[in-house]
């Protein structure tokens, strides 16, 4: 399933949904992101997540077909919000179905990494001291070279 | 043309219409930077009708252009 949700969702739910439909698989990892309560200090009040509606919904896509194809899974599923975000709700859950448990570990952390660098959105913290967009840093375009540098 | 700006350009907008000699990327990117003069920096990147555009590419009056900052997805 890929999607992109305006409404809060239940990411237990979508994982139980997804282990529903994962026959044959032999191992399912998951990975939810959450919005933080706070920021070094300062309350998070919401977060507001912009998107570029299409090119997201193509990013999600591509994605996905990248994990699938890069770690020859049986399913993944990507789940996205946008708009606006309390402190504790879901901003994405990620899961992959393999016949083992490595493909399935990789292939949530290399869609994530694919994610923070390279999917539509944009998020604005409103904190107790202002409002600030995030980007990503220089860690998380690191995390997204790492699958460059692997010969797979 | 039909203009947009997402993240931390979503307030920024064009003075007015965009003047005929405009007819590429770069040469909309340089008049709107007149005003915003962060639109030059190569972090910012151009969707022209949905596709990322890496270089410069010929523009007409029905492209929808889209000026997308480093994204923070995920």
């Amino acid at each position: 399933m890929i999607a992109l949700r305006a409404e809060p969702f239940d990411a237990a739910a979508l994982l139980a949904d997804f282990t529903a439909r994962a026959a044959g698989a032999g191992a399912i990892a998951s990975f939810t992101g959450l919005v933080r309560g706070e920021h070094e200090g300062a309350e998070i009040s919401a977060l507001e997540l912009d998107h570029h509606p299409r090119l997201a919904e193509k990013a999600l896509v591509g994605i996905a077909a990248d994990a699938v194809a890069r770690f020859r899974l049986i399913d993944v599923a990507i789940v996205h919000r946008h708009g606006a975000l309390a402190p504790g709700e879901a901003i994405v859950f990620v899961a992959a179905a393999a016949p083992h448990r490595r493909a399935a570990f990789e292939a949530v952390d290399y869609a994530m990494d694919r994610l923070k660098t390279d999917a539509p959105f944009w998020k604005r913290e409103l904190r107790s001291d202002g409002a600030y967009w995030l980007e990503a840093r220089d860690s998380d375009h690191a995390d997204r070279r790492r699958w460059e540098a692997e010969a797979r | 043309m039909r203009i947009t700006f997402f993240g931390r350009l979503r307030d920024a907008a064009p003075a007015g219409p965009v003047p005929p000699g405009v007819r590429d990327t770069g040469a909309l990117r340089a008049w709107l930077a007149a005003d915003r003069p962060e639109l030059l920096d190569p972090s910012i990147r151009i969707a022209v009708n949905d596709e990322i555009v890496l270089g410069e590419r010929p523009l007409g009056g029905d492209d929808e252009i889209a000026f997308l900052p480093p994204m923070s997805g995920g």
